[in-house]
């Protein structure tokens, strides 16, 4: 299978005032396209770097990163970003936030009304046609990061990085916008890369699960391959003995081999 | 809500405060026989705003001439001053090398009193007028540049890296996110800045002459009429106070 990302021997040490910070070391991965892969680990062990590296908004101590074949020397809107706290601009209404995207990315090739047109849908691909003109503080924090996905996914990304988009939502608006994106993905056909801390997220949604190491200098520990067939429903799973045995394995290997020590 | 708590929380404290006030007065009007009264001052408030528009020549205009010439002047400074700080805020934010090259000026001229700048406006423009203009402008320049760039410094990072994954131009970063994330910080610097020329008019135009409320204080203590000195006093604070209000007011909306 043609990889679509790759990340080879990726490197990242930032300059502290204390010296330098070895965040990542050895990292190796490879992503084919339409794959779901979660990044998975302790706080601090560099998943957020990988990402962002993967961005473009790091560049490499050392290693080369690729995307469809070429090197990733900086943001690009092939590479759409969903962030942990939507960071959407709050003086734009939702409409205006995603079609700041769009504008950008189609703009020279687009009319206006076409730019509008798309604006639309990827605001209805979340099911927000109704909030479109409303500003980010009138709507509420799940109805946000949905915002965020559409102005991610309406630049037509090739991957769709996302920083652990549900990190601070409430558990039932988690697992809502979960489903959600199980859908839109299966629809859309996406590449996704996500960072999350919480395993039962990682399971349900991803092809493979990259479990990381504790960092400093962390690397990719183990990966996991979640073949339980799609679609997925999360009830149906929560008898499923594939299900727990995946589960299992995550916990063993954050809880046993890469247990944190008590700080 | 319940009126007699709204009366006593927020319209009685404030009548007291300026019933003492004036009770204060009279008894200080009271044993000094320069200082006039509130009731006399009163009286010869109400002979000043009856004719407001007067035009007796340059040299006597109705109070509301002298309000307008001196709202004028401050107007016209501060407005320049925005036109040069803004622009130079935003580039002095945006810009490390140049904020390093400015802040030690910056640092040094900010604390001068206004004033001083005066003989050098006389000098150059040679006239009163442009000269007090120019004193608005210098004392008013600092806190739209200061608070301007501060507010650009301040520009949180989740924005700036919206902009880098969105590949955003120059122009659009600056039209839909630096502009409008620093606009509160503008209106800061906007605020403090009409305070202090405001403030400094008063003074420049003492010593400048012309029409203008400075001056027809100075007028009024020459002619040793202290009730009107009194209501000058008045007029500057009333017409400071209504300044700021207006801009919290537009402040306000463009708080996210």
């Amino acid at each position: 299978m043609k990889k679509y990302v790759n990340v080879e021997n990726v490197q990242m040490s930032f300059d502290t005032r204390k010296g330098v910070f070895v965040a990542l070391k050895d990292v190796n991965l490879s992503i084919a396209r339409g794959e779901f892969i979660t990044l998975i680990g302790h706080s601090g062990c560099g998943k957020s770097t990988l990402l962002n590296l993967i961005a473009g908004l790091l560049i490499p101590t050392d290693g080369i990163l690729l995307c469809a074949d070429r090197e990733i020397a900086g943001p690009g809107p092939d590479r759409g970003v969903v962030f942990q706290n939507h960071s959407l601009l709050p003086w734009l209404t939702c409409f205006d936030n995603v079609h700041l995207a769009v504008e950008r990315v189609f703009g020279a090739t687009e009319d206006k009304v076409q730019l509008k047109i798309r604006t639309q849908d990827a605001l209805a691909l979340v099911h927000l046609t109704h909030a479109e003109q409303k500003y980010p503080h009138e709507i509420s924090g799940g109805m946000k990061q949905r915002v965020g996905i559409a102005r991610a996914l309406a630049m037509q990304p090739k991957v769709l990085l996302m920083d652990e988009p549900f990190g601070a939502l409430d558990a039932l608006t988690r697992a809502h916008l979960q489903d959600e994106l199980m859908k839109i993905v299966a629809k859309t056909n996406s590449t996704v890369i996500m960072v999350t801390h919480d395993v039962d997220e990682a399971v349900l949604l991803s092809d493979r699960i990259v479990m990381m190491t504790n960092g400093p200098a962390a690397t990719i520990g183990e990966i996991l391959e979640v073949d339980l067939p799609r679609p997925r429903n999360r009830l149906a799973l929560a008898n499923d003995a594939r299900y727990h045995g995946l589960r299992g394995a995550v916990l063993e290997f954050l809880y046993q081999k890469q247990a944190k020590q008590a700080a | 809500m319940n009126i007699r708590r709204y009366f006593g929380e927020h319209v009685f404290p404030p009548l007291i405060g300026i019933g003492l006030f004036i009770i204060v007065w009279m008894i200080l009007a009271q044993s000094s026989e320069a200082l006039p009264g509130p009731l006399k001052t009163w009286d010869s408030a109400v002979a000043l705003f009856s004719d407001p528009f007067y035009n007796h020549g340059p040299n006597d205009q109705g109070i509301g001439w002298n309000i307008l010439n001196s709202l004028g002047r401050v107007g016209v400074g501060f407005g320049l001053a925005a036109l040069v700080g803004i622009p130079l805020g935003f580039i002095i934010g945006r810009i490390e090398f140049i904020d390093k090259m400015s802040s030690p000026i910056i640092s040094m001229l900010r604390p001068v009193s206004p004033l001083a700048w005066l003989p050098i406006g006389l000098l150059v423009f040679k006239a009163a007028n442009p000269a007090a203009i120019w004193v608005i402008f210098i004392s008013s320049i600092w806190p739209m540049i200061i608070n301007t760039a501060m507010g650009v410094r301040q520009l949180p990072q989740d924005y700036l890296n919206v902009a880098r994954v969105l590949n955003l131009s120059e122009w659009k970063i600056f039209t839909k996110i630096l502009f409008p994330a620093t606009l509160p910080y503008m209106l800061t610097g906007i605020r403090l800045a009409i305070g202090t020329a405001w403030l400094v008019i008063v003074a420049a135009e003492m010593l400048t002459g012309g029409v203008g409320i400075g001056f027809w204080v100075w007028d009024e203590w020459n002619n040793l009429n202290v009730e009107h000195i009194i209501i000058a006093i008045f007029i500057v604070g009333i017409v400071g106070l209504l300044l700021e209000m207006m801009l919290v007011r537009l402040a306000k909306r463009f708080s996210y």
